[in-house]
């Protein structure tokens, strides 16, 4: 994606230098800032990421250690909606599996991959805390459970029409 | 009524949304702040939640008082300090935490600045897991409207204490949750554990006093405060103090969460609350306390849910949330499962974990899928009792890796030997 080059909006600079300036040490703000970039540009790009680390007085590297440490900060580009599919024990147990090959045949994708059309990224996710309405999902922000095949394609049709 | 017996959930109504300042006020919120801040030193608070027998539901159950009574004393005003609620929530099979945010966030607010005054800290912070989105939202309004009404902010009701919150939006890492880890990652630093000495209560968060309490711990707080000591111990069954969030999920009829006095027997969760297995299953064993504890058969469904007698019966009392084996799902499948989601979150610190976590994975994939061999059952073991034993990591991940592992090797024996022997899974999870 072409924004990902762009420097970083000067108001989100500000933001940034706000967090920063809240917490007792600049880095303290790390987690924050990079989730406010993948907010705004669905994920976090290197001239984005050198931006950040210029603004929170850290190197680069030291700050990739952060970004790449963790689940939900994308140091690739990701689609318009992301599908994370719990992949834990309850959900398992309750059929994520049958769930997530279904996935793959109507997306054509794989986990970790995009449609081509840039339209969803499907990822597996650690348990999301919506065990007793196992299978759960999340789709960007929202919740969803007891997840069945029906369910699955009435979602994903709707988020392709959205992005249409 | 439903405060008396239920205190943490009496409030929660799904429907309505979770209350206000004024609608949680009129319902007996702040009282405990009132009573708290202009009445009683911060000792004697520290010595009210030591006799209530609060123990922290975070998993391991330390007490609460006890930990709070290694703060160094100063006053808020001369030293800073940290308390932290724990809100990473991301044992598998654990959903207890996340009705508490969502349900009534403003009674973790009043418990956190309980704790704060208890300790003398000034500062407190929510390390929140970032995919609780709900939680988020709800969790900062109520912390707006209580600052806008004075109960967090300077000089709080004229006592002199000065107390407020700051949320922190997590990324996604199991091991956030463990409390030296959670520390490194709101330092934006790599969230590896530390070492400790130092623990936490004398060089915390950038090196200052710190205390992580979970978030069911902290909401028992005002209720243990207005209610007095004895009334909470009053509330358990067995020895220890108050109620506790108990979770089912897996294949029984009536999935979910409930608030019971502690120390309920685990069957009576199961069948009564529960409502069983579903029809045409059975129960096999289960995981009594989420994803890190160990596995329990139906001999054990007769003990008391209580810190204690988990512990007698083999395993742990863990967050609560009990994980259910049906015995048409595989067992060596769902130890797979786990053993995935352990080796995955390990955070790389130290060799044992790091390279046994995912070793353990391989030879698991390989038993299920039909290659593997009877050495390969030794060789689990033994990454059982190695990786197994507290102090042969840096930090407590990889014995709660072990302990489903070690415990199913033995449960479930026959079921290895057959994957090993038939060359695969005779049960291949069909869902
Ligand atoms: C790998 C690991 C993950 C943990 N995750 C959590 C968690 O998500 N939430 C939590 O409250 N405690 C978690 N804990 C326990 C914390 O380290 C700590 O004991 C707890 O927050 C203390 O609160 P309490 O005394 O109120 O229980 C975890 C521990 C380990 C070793
Ligand atoms: S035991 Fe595992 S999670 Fe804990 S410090 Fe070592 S590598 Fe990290
Ligand atoms: S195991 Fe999937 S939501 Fe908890």
């Amino acid at each position: 994606m072409s924004t990902a080059d762009h420097p970083l909006p000067v108001p989100m600079q500000t933001e940034i230098l706000a967090l920063a300036k809240a917490e007792l040490r600049p880095r303290g703000a790390a987690i924050a800032a990079l989730r406010l970039v993948q907010a705004r540009f669905r994920w976090i790009s290197t001239p984005h990421l050198r931006e950040v680390a210029r603004l929170l007085d850290m190197s680069p590297d030291d700050l990739d250690g952060i970004a790449t440490y963790y689940n939900l900060l994308f140091r690739k580009p990701v689609g318009h909606h992301v599908i994370l599919l719990c992949d834990s024990v309850s959900c398992w147990i309750m059929g994520r599996e049958r769930l997530c090959a279904h996935l793959r045949e109507t997306l054509g994708i794989r986990p970790g991959e995009t449609t081509p059309d840039g339209a969803i990224t499907l990822l597996p996710t650690v348990c999301i805390g919506h065990c007793d309405h196992a299978p759960a999902m999340l789709v960007d922000e929202s919740l969803h459970g007891d997840v069945d095949v029906k369910h699955l394609d009435r979602i994903t049709d709707s988020l392709r029409e959205s992005h249409r | 009524m439903n405060l008396a017996v239920r205190p943490l959930t009496a409030m929660i109504d799904p429907e309505a949304g979770p209350p206000d300042c004024a609608t949680y006020e009129q319902r007996g919120g702040w009282q405990a702040t009132r009573r708290t801040l202009n009445g009683l030193a911060p000792g004697e608070v520290i010595d009210i939640v030591t006799r209530s027998r609060l123990r922290g539901r975070g998993g391991a159950g330390f007490g609460t008082g006890q930990k709070w009574s290694f703060v160094p004393k100063e006053p808020a005003s001369e030293r800073r300090k940290y308390l932290i609620a724990n809100a990473d929530e991301m044992e598998p099979g654990t959903f207890k935490d996340r009705w508490l945010l969502e349900g009534n966030p403003l009674q973790l607010i009043e418990g956190m600045l309980l704790a704060a005054y208890a300790i003398q800290a000034g500062h407190g912070v929510v390390f929140l897991r970032g995919e609780y989105h709900l939680a988020c939202q709800r969790l900062e309004r109520a912390i707006s409207e209580a600052r806008s009404r004075g109960w967090l902010g300077e000089n709080i009701l004229g006592s002199g204490f000065s107390f407020d919150i700051h949320v922190h939006s997590g990324a996604g890492r199991y091991i956030c949750g463990e409390e030296t880890a959670l520390l490194t990652a709101l330092e934006g630093r790599r969230a590896t554990p530390r070492s400790k000495p130092p623990f936490p209560q004398t060089g915390g968060l950038w090196g200052a006093p710190s205390v992580v309490n979970n978030v069911e711990t902290l909401c028992n707080l005002p209720h243990i405060l207005v209610n007095g000591p004895e009334w909470f111990v009053g509330l358990g069954t067995g020895g220890d103090g108050g109620t506790k969030l108990y979770g089912v999920s897996g294949r029984v009829r009536r999935p979910g969460a409930w608030e019971l006095p502690i120390g309920t027997p685990l069957r009576q969760i199961i069948e009564d609350h529960a409502g069983g297995m579903r029809p045409g299953y059975e129960l096999r064993a289960l995981l009594p306390g989420g994803a890190s504890t160990a596995f329990l058969d139906v001999t054990s469904l007769d003990i008391a849910m209580d810190y204690g007698s988990v512990e007698k019966a083999g395993s742990r009392l863990g967050t609560g949330t009990a994980i259910i084996l049906d015995d048409r799902t595989c067992p060596v499948g769902m130890i797979l499962n786990l053993e995935h989601f352990f080796a995955q979150e390990s955070c790389g610190w130290c060799t044992p974990c790091r390279e046994g976590l995912p070793w353990v994975e391989r030879l698991l994939a390989a038993i299920e899928e039909g290659t593997g061999e009877h050495d390969d059952l030794d060789q689990l073991a033994r990454h059982g009792r190695m990786l197994g034993m507290p102090g042969r990591t840096f930090c407590a991940h990889a014995p709660g890796a072990m302990a489903p592992l070690a415990s199913g090797l033995k449960l479930f024996a026959e079921d290895f030997a057959a994957h090993i022997t038939r060359r695969g899974c005779p049960l291949r999870h069909a869902a």
